[in-house]
C-alpha cells in the first residue's frame, strides 16, 4: 500500500484560490487524489472544481475531514501555515513553498514533532504513490505503479529519474521529494525506515545533493537496519565550494557537504552510486536480480 | 548575503559590541587620510592594519591582511589594492589601529542543520581556521544548542565561558552576537578572533556575518550592504531576469530547469570529458523571456555550444522552444553548436515549433549530452 499517502487520504490544499495552488489542486484532481477542501481566508464559501473553500485549516478539518494538508502560500506566510495545521493536527503536512526563512522553520520543526504531525519540505515537489495519490507538483503521466520506492532532494531530478525507471518498466510505490532547504520536516532516514517496512516495496533509490551530512547519516542507517537494496545519485560533483546551487541547502561549506564524502559513506554502506541517472536505473536493476 | 567585515563591525557597533577603531578606504588616498585621521584619534597609534575586504576565507594565510608602520601604510596599500585572493580583486581595505594581543578566542552561532536548532560554539583556539580546530581538537570546541522556544539563556552562556575558559567579559559579546544573528535573520554570526588586549580588554578582533537570502525581504535596512562588485555580473543579470546562475570554469553552457537536474547536467558533462560553463537553473515557470536571457547571458560568456537540458513538469516545454526561437531571432542566430533535449509536458508541440525553424531536439539527457561534447571538442 505505499507509503503516507493512498486512495484514502483526504487532502486538503492551503491557499487553493491563489495561482499555483488552484492549478495543482485541478492536477491533483485529474489524477484522482481525493482533495476534500481548501484554505483562503476570506473566501469561505467559495469553491473551486467542487472543492469547497473554508477561512481556516480548523473549519476545514472539521468539517471535511482532512487528514492531509499541502502548502501554496508565499514564503513570508508559510511557517504560519504549517503551525496552523499542526493546530489542527493534520498528520500529514506538506510545504511545498520555496524561500522561506531558515529561522522561522526552527520554531515551526519543533512545534510540528510536539504535535506529532509529520511535515514534508518546505521547498519540495511533494509525494505520489502512482496510481492512488498525487499530493505534489510532480508530472503525474511519468510514474508508474510498481515496487521501487524513491526519496529526493530535489524536483526535476526526481523527474528525470522516475522518468528512467518506468521506461525500464520499474514502477513506483511512493515517490518523495523531501525539499532542498537546510531545515526540511522529514529526513532521508525517517522515510528509510517507512519503506523498509512497505510490504509493497522492494528497494528504494535516494538521490541526494551536496550539502549538510543527510546521505551520510543515512548511509549509516543503512549499513544498520535495511535488508532492501538501496542505490544513489549524488548531484554537484561538480560543484564550486561556498556557492549556493539553486537550493538553499545545496552549499559546500568549507570541507563539509560535499559529494565525495557521501559517496564514500554510501559506497561504505554498500550502497552503490550511480554517475549519471541512467547508471543509477542499471545499478538498481543489478541489485534487483542479484 | 555576505556581509564585509567592515559592515558586519558596523552591525556590531550598533549591537554596542566593541571593535577597533577603523575606518574603510576604497583608494591609496583614502588610506593615507585614514591612517591620520586614525592617529589624530589616537596619538600613541604606531601600527596599523590593512585587511582586505573580500569575500573569501583564509585572507591573512594569503597575504591580504597586512600590519604596517604608519608610514609604511600608503606604499603596502597600493600592492594590496593590485593583489587578486582566491580569485576575487582587493578593491576595498579596512584600515584598523593595531591591537596589542595577549590572547585569542572564537566565538560563533550558526545553524545546525541536523539539529535542527541554533548552536553557539566558543573556543580558546581562536584566530585561526575554526574547520580546522574542529578537525584537530574537537575537544576545544564547546558547543551548546539553543531551544527554540526559550532562546539562548544565561546558564548557557555561563556553560561556555567556563567550558572554553572564555574571559567572564566575553558574556556580553556572546548575548550581543546571539541578539544580531536573531534579529537579522544571520546564517553566521561570528567573531573570530574575539581578543583579549595587553591591557586586558576584550574587543572583537574580526566580525563575519552572513544573511539568510530567503529573509532579505523583511531587512531592507541590510540590502545597501549587497555589493555588486563582489558578485560577477553575469550572475548579477541572470539574477536580474529571475535566473539562478553560477559561473565555472569550462566552456559548454547549460540551460537547465531544476537546481538537482541542473547540477546533474553539469555533472554529467564532467563525466563524459567535457567541462560546464555554468550551472543555470531557469526555475520553474515558463516564461520564454527567462530563456532568451539565459541564452544572451552564455553567448557573452564565449561557450563554445549550449546545452538545453529541460524536464517539463510546471515547466512547459513549448515555452522553452519559444523562448529559443525568440533568442535566436533577437541574436541574429548562432554560429555555435546548439543541442536541445526536451521531455515532459508538451514536449511534442515544442518539437514542432523547432523543427518549423530546422531545429532538432532529442528527448535523452545522455544522448544530449555526449553529442554537445562531440560538438564541442578540439
Amino acid at each position: 500500500m505505499a507509503i503516507l499517502i493512498d486512495k484514502y487520504t483526504r487532502v486538503l490544499v492551503q491557499g487553493i484560490t491563489g495561482r499555483d495552488g488552484s492549478f495543482h489542486t485541478r492536477q491533483m484532481l485529474d489524477y484522482g487524489t481525493s482533495v476534500v477542501a481548501g484554505v483562503t481566508p476570506g473566501k469561505k464559501g467559495q469553491s473551486l472544481e467542487g472543492v469547497p473553500v473554508f477561512n481556516t485549516v480548523q473549519e476545514a478539518v472539521h468539517e471535511t475531514g482532512a487528514n492531509c494538508s499541502i502548502i501554496f502560500v508565499p514564503p513570508r506566510f508559510a511557517a504560519d501555515a504549517v503551525l496552523e495545521a499542526a493546530d489542527a493536527r493534520v498528520p500529514l503536512i506538506i510545504c511545498i513553498t520555496e524561500g522561506v526563512p531558515v529561522q522561522d522553520m526552527i520554531p515551526v520543526y519543533d512545534y510540528v514533532r510536539k504535535q506529532g504531525c509529520r511535515l514534508i519540505g518546505p521547498n519540495c515537489p511533494g509525494l505520489i504513490s502512482p496510481g492512488a495519490a498525487k499530493v505534489g507538483i510532480m508530472p503525474g503521466h511519468i510514474h508508474t505503479p510498481g515496487r521501487i520506492g524513491v526519496i529526493s532532494r530535489s524536483g526535476t531530478l526526481t523527474y528525470e529519474l522516475v522518468y528512467q525507471l518506468t521506461r525500464a518498466g520499474l514502477g513506483q510505490s511512493s515517490c518523495v521529494g523531501i525539499g532542498g532547504d537546510p531545515i526540511i520536516g522529514t529526513k532521508f532516514i525517517d522515510l528509510l525506515e517507512l519503506f523498509e517496512a512497505d510490504s509493497d516495496t522492494d528497494a528504494v533509490v535516494l538521490l541526494g545533493e551536496i550539502g549538510g551530512n543527510d546521505e551520510e547519516t543515512a548511509a549509516e542507517y543503512i549499513a544498520k537496519n535495511m535488508k532492501k537494496p538501496v542505490v544513489s545519485f549524488i548531484s554537484g560533483r561538480t560543484a564550486p565550494p561556498g556557492k549556493r546551487m539553486g537550493h538553499a541547502g545545496a552549499i559546500i561549506s568549507g570541507s563539509s557537504g560535499t559529494a565525495e564524502a557521501k559517496i564514500e559513506a554510501l559506497n561504505a554502506a554498500g550502497v552503490p552510486v550511480g554517475e549519471t541517472p541512467p547508471q543509477v536505473v542499471e545499478l538498481l536493476m543489478e541489485r534487483l536480480k542479484a | 548575503m555576505k556581509l564585509h567585515e567592515f559592515q558586519a563591525k558596523e552591525v556590531f557597533t550598533k549591537y554596542g559590541l566593541r571593535i577597533p577603531q577603523g575606518i574603510p578606504a576604497f583608494s591609496v588616498a583614502e588610506v593615507k587620510e585614514a591612517v591620520q585621521r586614525l592617529s589624530q584619534a589616537n596619538p600613541s597609534l604606531q601600527k596599523v592594519v590593512l585587511k582586505s575586504q573580500v569575500h573569501v576565507g583564509g585572507r591573512g594565510k594569503a597575504g591580504g591582511i597586512k600590519v604596517v608602520n604608519l608610514s609604511d601604510a600608503e606604499a603596502v596599500s597600493e600592492t594590496l589594492f593590485g593583489m587578486d585572493i582566491k580569485g576575487l580583486p582587493v578593491h576595498k581595505l579596512l584600515v584598523e589601529e593595531a591591537i596589542n594581543i595577549a590572547k585569542e578566542y572564537y566565538v560563533g552561532i550558526t545553524l545546525d542543520r541536523n539539529a535542527r536548532k541554533t548552536i553557539l560554539m566558543a573556543s580558546s583556539m581562536g584566530g585561526v581556521d575554526i574547520e580546522e580546530v574542529a578537525e584537530s581538537h574537537p575537544e576545544a570546541i564547546i558547543k551548546v544548542w539553543v531551544d527554540p522556544n526559550i532562546g539562548l539563556t544565561d546558564y548557557q552562556i555561563k556553560q561556555v565561558i567556563y567550558g572554553a575558559n572564555l574571559p567572564a567579559e566575553s558574556a556580553g559579546f556572546i548575548k550581543a552576537l546571539y541578539k544580531i544573528y536573531t534579529e537579522n535573520d544571520c546564517s553566521i554570526a561570528e567573531i573570530n578572533p574575539l581578543i583579549v588586549t595587553a591591557d586586558g580588554q576584550v574587543i572583537a578582533g574580526d566580525a563575519k556575518i552572513d544573511i539568510d537570502d530567503n529573509a532579505l525581504f523583511r531587512h531592507s535596512e541590510l540590502l545597501s550592504y549587497q555589493d555588486p562588485a563582489e558578485v560577477d555580473p553575469n550572475e548579477l543579470d541572470a539574477k536580474a531576469a529571475g535566473l539562478t546562475y553560477i559561473e565555472l570554469e569550462g566552456d559548454i553552457g547549460c540551460v537547465v530547469n531544476g537546481a538537482g537536474l541542473a547540477m546533474a547536467t553539469m555533472d554529467a558533462v564532467k563525466y563524459g570529458g567535457g567541462q560546464p560553463a555554468n550551472f543555470l537553473d531557469i526555475g520553474g515557470s515558463s516564461n520564454p523571456a527567462k530563456v532568451t536571457a539565459a541564452m544572451k547571458i552564455l553567448k557573452r560568456k564565449n561557450v563554445k555550444g549550449i546545452l538545453f537540458n529541460i524536464f517539463g513538469g510546471i515547466t512547459r516545454c513549448d515555452d522553452v522552444a519559444k523562448g529559443i526561437i525568440s533568442a535566436l531571432d533577437s541574436m541574429g542566430g548562432i554560429d555555435i553548436p546548439l543541442v536541445i533535449r526536451l521531455t515532459g509536458t508538451n514536449e511534442e508541440l515544442a518539437r514542432e515549433i523547432l523543427t518549423a525553424k530546422g531545429i532538432n531536439a532529442g528527448s535523452s539527457m545522455t544522448d544530449a549530452v555526449s553529442e554537445i561534447i562531440k560538438l564541442t571538442k578540439g
